[in-house]
C-alpha cells in the first residue's frame, strides 16, 4: 500500500517536521554561559568522565551566533542580567534556554539586592534544573528532556493547533531506572 | 548626647594606652555597662531592658574625635522568621542585647604588643605625628587594634610601612563596618568604621587600624599612594558603605552596576526587595510580590 | 549586482578621541592617516578565555597592550550581607559558595574565625579532618587551574586530563562529606559529622591513583616546548610588585618569598606535618604553573600523614551550647537524627527539646568583638574579618579574598606585552570570579 512499497531499499519516509526536529535535537550547540559554581559542573559534564559528546553537544560555542541552547549556569547578578539578555538576543532562532541550578531558576538562597530572582525575569526559560549545584548526571537528564521537548516543536501554526488538540507529547527520558514508569 | 558620664573628654589619650587613660576609660566602660543595664554578654543570656531612651540608648561603639571609647547601646532584637509588629510570636522581639564597647588595653599588653607599641610610639615621635593620632589601643583575642584619627591615617600607614622597626609591607584588607541599626534607632554616633588590616612580612605580625566616621561626613584620606593594593579595597568600601576616600585615583563603583542607587551593605539598606528595571521593561518585583508557581 | 558600498562607520567625538561604531568593512577605509593604530577593545564579561565572568578592557597599539583594565562585579552575590541575616552556623552555607573551587577553605577560614570569637578549640580529630579536606581541595583547585589554563592557551588535552583527575578528588570528597561541591561540612566547633566507615582505605587508594597520574602532567605540559614558550617570561611580577599590589599565594611564592600561612601562622595543627613550601625566582607564568604542580605533590604528602596519624575521638566540641546539630547521625530514612535522640528530646526531656529548638532556630550567642582569621587557600591569603555584637548573628562578615586582591596584578603583568599573553597572565593568576565578586 502506498508509496513506501514502491521505494527502493535504503529510503525511509518521515514527516518534514520530524526530520527537522530530529536534526535540531541531535546537534544542539550550547553557548558557554558559565557564571558560578554550576559552570564548573557544566564543564565537568563536557569533560571525559561524563562526556556530553555522546549527545552531540560537546562543542560549547564561544559565539552566540552559532549556538542554539543557552545553559545559564549559576547566579545571575543585576549587573550581569543585561549582558545575558544581549547574548540571548544574538542567538539565532530557534533557541532554547536551560536554567541550571536554583540560583538561575529562582534566585535560590541568595534572596538579596544583588541577584536576579530567577533568570526567567530576563529571558524565557524552557527547562528548570534544580540543585546547588546539580550533578552532571542531572544536567544530562535535563538536556535529554529538552531533546524530547524539541521533538514536539510544531512546524507552523496549523500543526501547533493540531498538536495541542491531540495532546501528543514525546515521552520524557526517565531520570532514573528506579523511578521510571513501569511498562 | 545622653551620656556625659562615659568619659569622652580625654583630649590627650596616650597613644600607647598609658595607665591614666586606660583607667579612666575602663571606668567609662563600667559606666556604660551600667547604663545599658547588663553584664558582659554571655551565650544563652538575654537581657530584658526597658525601651527607655534615657537609660538604654547610649552611643554605639566607636571612638570619638576627642579620644576615648563610645559604649555601645543595648540593641533591640527582632523577632524571628522575619515578622515585624504584632505578628511576632517567637518571643524574641523587643528583647535587648547588652551594650558593648571595646575596652582599652592595659600595660603590660603581653607578647610582642608592648615592644611593638613602644616602637610605634617612638616612630610617630620621630616623624612628628601628634600623639593624639592614636586614640585607643585594644587587645582582644590576641589581636591588637589601634583606633586612630582619620586625618592621620595616611601618615600612620606610611610610618608603619617605612619604619625599620615596623615594616608593614602588606596591606591585607580594607573594609567597612556599619555599627548602626536597620531602623536607624539607637542614635548611633560615628557608626561607620573603616578597618585596615596590615601585615608585616619581616616580623610576621598583624595589626588592625580602625577609623570611626559620621555617616553625614563619611570622608577618609585614601592610602593608595602608600599601599597600591588599597585601590580596589577602597573602591569596594565606597561601593558597599559609601565611604569617600579622598585622594583615590578613581573612586568608582566596583561590584554594583555603575548606575546603582545607595550603598548595599549599610545597615539601613534592605537585604532584598529592590526593584530593578532593565532595558526593555523587564522588572524584578520584590520577593513578596513575586508570581506564584501554581 | 553592484558591490554594496560599505556603510561608513558612525563617528562621534568624545574627550578621549573619536569613537567609531563598526559594523563591517575594511578598517583602512574607516580611518585616515592622522589616526594612530591605538584601539580599545572589550573582552568579556562572557568570553571563554577570561576565566569566568571577568571583563577586560584592553587598549592596544597593534598587538601590544598599552593599558589593561579589569572590570569585575558581574558575579556579585551579596554573600557578606546575607550572612548578617542568618545565624553564625548558617553562615557556613553562604561562605562555601564564594570561591567555588575551594569551598572547604572558605568554610575552614570562617569557622576558625568564629571559634576565635567564641574562644574555643575544636577536638583534635576535627582539626585533622579539616587539614585532610583542605589539602584534597587544594589538589582539586589546582587541577582546575591547570585544566582551564590549558584550555585558554589552546592545550585542550590539559583540560580533559585536569578534569579527569579532578573527578577523582570530587568522588572522594563526596564520599567523605556527602557533596561534590559547596559542602557546608565544616561547622563552627568542628565538623557536621564524622567521616563514614572505610574512609581511610578510600583516601589511600586515592593517593595511589594520584601518585601515578600526577607525573603525567610533567610529560604532557612541563617540558612541552609550546607550553614553555607560551608561559616563560610572560606575566612577570617581581617581589616588590607583589607586595605593593597585595598578591599572595603562588604569585608571591613565584617571586621567591616562601610565604605560606601554613608555615608562618600554623592553624589546625599544620605544624605537625612535614611538607615543603615550593618557591621559584623567575616570577613568571611558568614558575607559577610549576609551583602549582609541586604543591599538589606536597598536599598528597600531607594527606598521607593525616591518614596515618588520625585518631578516633569526637569531631565536635563538647559544649552543648555550641555543638549543633546535636548528635547528628544518619537515621533509617537516610537523613536527620537517630531515633534514640529524637525519642529522648520528644519524650523524656522537655529542656533538651527547647535547647535543640533554640540552637537550631536562634543559634548560639557569640561574645562581642572582632577577629581577623586567615588560612592559606590555593590562591593565597584568605582572610575573614568577623564582627559580633554579642548576638546570634554576625554584625559584619568581610572576606579578604585572594582572587580579588590578586586580580589587581593583571595590568602590571600584561601591560607592554602581547595581547595573547594577557590570557596567559590571567590564567596564571587563577582568579575565581565567585571569590572576586562574592
Amino acid at each position: 500500500m502506498g508509496l513506501e512499497e514502491n521505494l527502493p531499499s535504503g529510503v525511509l519516509l518521515t514527516s518534514v517536521e520530524k526530520l527537522v526536529n530530529w536534526t535540531r535535537k541531535s546537534s544542539l550547540w550550547p553557548a558557554t554561559f558559565g557564571l558560578a559554581c554550576c559552570a564548573i559542573e557544566m564543564m565537568t559534564t563536557g569533560a571525559p568522565r561524563y562526556d556530553l559528546a555522546r549527545f552531540g553537544m560537546e562543542v560549547f560555542r564561544a559565539s552566540p551566533r552559532q549556538a542554539d541552547l543557552m545553559i545559564v549556569a549559576g547566579r545571575v547578578s543585576n549587573k550581569m542580567a543585561p549582558v545575558l539578555r544581549q547574548i540571548y538576543d544574538q542567538m539565532p532562532e530557534p533557541r532554547w534556554v536551560l536554567a541550571m541550578g536554583v540560583c538561575a531558576s529562582s534566585g535560590g538562597m541568595f534572596n538579596n539586592y544583588a541577584v536576579v530572582q530567577g533568570v526567567d525575569h530576563v529571558v524565557p526559560v524552557d527547562m528548570y534544573l534544580p540543585g546547588c549545584p546539580p550533578r552532571p548526571e542531572m544536567l544530562m537528564d535535563a538536556i535529554l528532556k529538552i531533546h524530547a521537548k524539541i521533538m514536539d516543536e510544531p512546524l507552523g501554526v496549523k500543526r501547533a493547533a493540531e498538536l495541542a488538540e491531540s495532546g501528543y507529547k514525546t515521552e520524557l527520558v526517565p531520570s532514573s531506572i528506579k523511578y521510571a514508569k513501569k511498562k | 548626647m545622653p551620656d556625659d558620664t562615659t568619659g569622652t573628654s580625654k583630649e590627650s589619650a596616650e597613644p600607647t594606652g598609658g595607665e591614666q587613660s586606660s583607667a579612666e576609660a575602663s571606668g567609662a566602660d563600667t559606666a556604660a555597662q551600667r547604663a545599658a543595664g547588663g553584664e558582659t554578654p554571655r551565650s544563652g543570656e538575654v537581657e530584658q531592658a526597658p525601651v527607655d531612651a534615657e537609660g538604654a540608648e547610649v552611643n554605639r561603639t566607636g571612638v570619638t574625635a576627642e579620644g576615648g571609647t563610645r559604649p555601645a547601646p543595648s540593641r533591640a532584637r527582632e523577632g524571628m522568621f522575619g515578622i515585624h509588629g504584632t505578628g511576632d510570636t517567637s518571643g524574641f522581639g523587643g528583647l535587648r542585647l547588652p551594650g558593648y564597647a571595646p575596652a582599652p588595653a592595659e600595660r603590660p599588653f603581653g607578647g610582642w604588643f608592648d615592644e611593638f607599641a613602644d616602637d610605634f610610639a617612638e616612630a610617630l615621635r620621630e616623624r612628628g605625628i601628634a600623639r593624639g593620632a592614636v586614640q585607643q589601643i585594644t587587645i582582644d583575642r590576641g589581636e591588637i587594634t589601634f583606633y586612630v584619627q582619620r586625618d592621620a591615617i595616611l601618615d600612620l600607614c606610611r610610618t608603619l610601612r617605612d619604619d625599620e622597626g615596623l615594616r608593614f609591607e602588606l596591606c591585607s584588607s580594607i573594609s567597612g563596618v556599619d555599627y548602626g541599626s536597620a531602623d536607624g534607632s539607637g542614635d548611633v554616633v560615628q557608626r561607620l568604621h573603616v578597618v585596615y588590616h596590615l601585615t608585616s612580612l619581616t616580623y610576621r605580625r598583624r595589626i588592625r587600624l580602625e577609623v570611626a566616621l559620621d555617616v553625614e561626613d563619611a570622608h577618609v584620606p585614601s592610602v593608595v599612594e602608600v599601599y597600591p593594593t588599597a585601590d580596589w579595597h577602597e573602591r569596594e568600601t565606597w561601593d558597599m558603605f559609601g565611604v569617600v576616600f579622598d585622594g583615590h585615583p578613581a573612586l568608582t563603583r566596583i561590584l554594583m552596576p555603575d548606575d546603582w542607587d545607595g550603598h548595599p551593605q549599610r545597615k539601613d539598606y534592605p537585604l532584598g526587595g529592590i526593584p530593578v528595571e532593565y532595558k526593555g521593561g523587564a522588572e524584578i518585583p520584590p520577593p513578596d510580590e513575586r508570581r506564584s508557581y501554581s | 549586482m553592484t558591490e554594496p558600498t560599505p556603510t561608513p562607520a558612525e563617528e562621534r567625538r568624545t574627550t578621549e578621541g573619536s569613537v567609531y561604531t563598526v559594523t563591517g568593512g575594511d578598517w583602512d577605509t574607516l580611518i585616515d592617516s592622522d589616526h594612530d593604530d591605538r584601539i580599545v577593545i572589550n573582552m568579556g564579561p562572557q568570553h571563554p578565555s577570561t576565566h569566568g565572568v571577568l571583563r577586560l578592557v584592553l587598549e592596544l597599539e597593534g598587538e601590544t597592550v598599552q593599558q589593561a583594565r579589569s572590570v569585575i562585579g558581574y558575579l556579585h552575590t551579596g554573600i557578606e550581607k546575607n550572612c548578617e541575616y542568618r545565624t553564625w552556623t548558617q553562615g557556613v552555607t553562604f561562605v562555601t559558595r564564594m570561591d567555588y573551587l575551594a569551598p572547604l577553605f572558605n568554610e575552614a577560614g570562617y569557622c576558625l574565625g568564629v571559634e576565635k570569637l567564641l574562644g574555643i578549640e575544636v577536638p583534635r580529630r576535627a582539626q585533622q579532618a579539616r587539614v585532610l579536606l583542605m589539602e584534597l581541595n587544594r589538589i582539586g583547585s589546582h587541577l582546575v587551574c591547570l585544566a582551564t589554563g590549558g584550555m585558554e592557551l589552546g592545550a585542550l588535552t590539559g583540560m580533559t586530563a585536569g578534569f579527569r583527575e579532578r573527578e577523582e578528588v570530587l568522588h572522594l570528597l563526596e564520599f567523605l562529606t556527602g557533596l561534590r561541591m559547596n559542602h557546608a561540612y565544616i561547622r563552627p566547633g568542628g565538623l557536621s559529622q564524622d567521616f563514614p566507615a572505610g574512609w581511610a582505605e578510600k583516601v589511600t587508594d586515592f593517593i595511589k591513583v594520584m601518585r601515578s597520574r600526577l607525573p603525567d602532567y610533567d610529560k604532557l605540559l612541563t617540558d612541552q616546548p609550546i607550553w614553555r614558550q607560551r608561559l616563560e617570561n610572560v606575566g612577570y611580577l617581581p617581589l616588590d610588585g607583589c607586595l605593593a599590589l597585595g598578591a599572595t599565594g603562588p604569585i608571591l611564592r613565584s617571586a621567591g618569598l616562601p610565604w605560606d600561612l601554613r608555615k608562618i601562622e600554623p592553624y589546625s595543627g599544620y605544624e605537625e606535618y612535614d611538607f615543603e613550601v615550593p618557591t621559584a625566582t623567575e616570577a613568571d607564568c611558568y614558575a607559577r604553573y610549576r609551583l602549582r604542580v609541586a604543591e599538589m605533590h606536597e598536599s598528597l604528602k600531607i594527606v598521607e600523614q593525616v591518614v596515618k596519624n588520625m585518631e578516633p575521638g569526637p569531631v565536635m566540641v563538647a559544649d552543648q551550647k555550641v555543638a549543633w546539630p546535636a548528635q547528628l547521625s544518619v537515621g533509617s530514612d537516610g537523613m536527620g537524627n537517630t531515633l534514640e535522640h529524637v525519642r529522648k528530646i520528644m519524650g523524656q526531656s522537655m529542656e533538651s527539646l527547647i535547647h535543640h529548638f533554640k540552637l537550631v532556630t536562634e543559634g548560639f550567642h557569640v561574645p562581642a568583638g572582632q577577629v581577623y582569621s586567615t588560612v592559606e587557600s590555593p590562591r593565597g591569603e584568605l582572610g575573614f574579618h568577623l564582627v559580633s555584637d554579642g548576638g546570634t548573628r554576625p554584625v559584619r562578615v568581610h572576606v579578604r579574598e585572594p582572587s580579588f586582591v590578586n586580580l589587581q596584578t593583571m595590568p602590571a603583568m600584561s601591560e607592554g606585552g602581547m595581547v595573547a599573553d594577557v590570557i596567559a597572565a590571567v590564567a596564571s593568576i587563577d582568579p575565581v570570579m565567585g571569590g572576586v565578586d562574592r
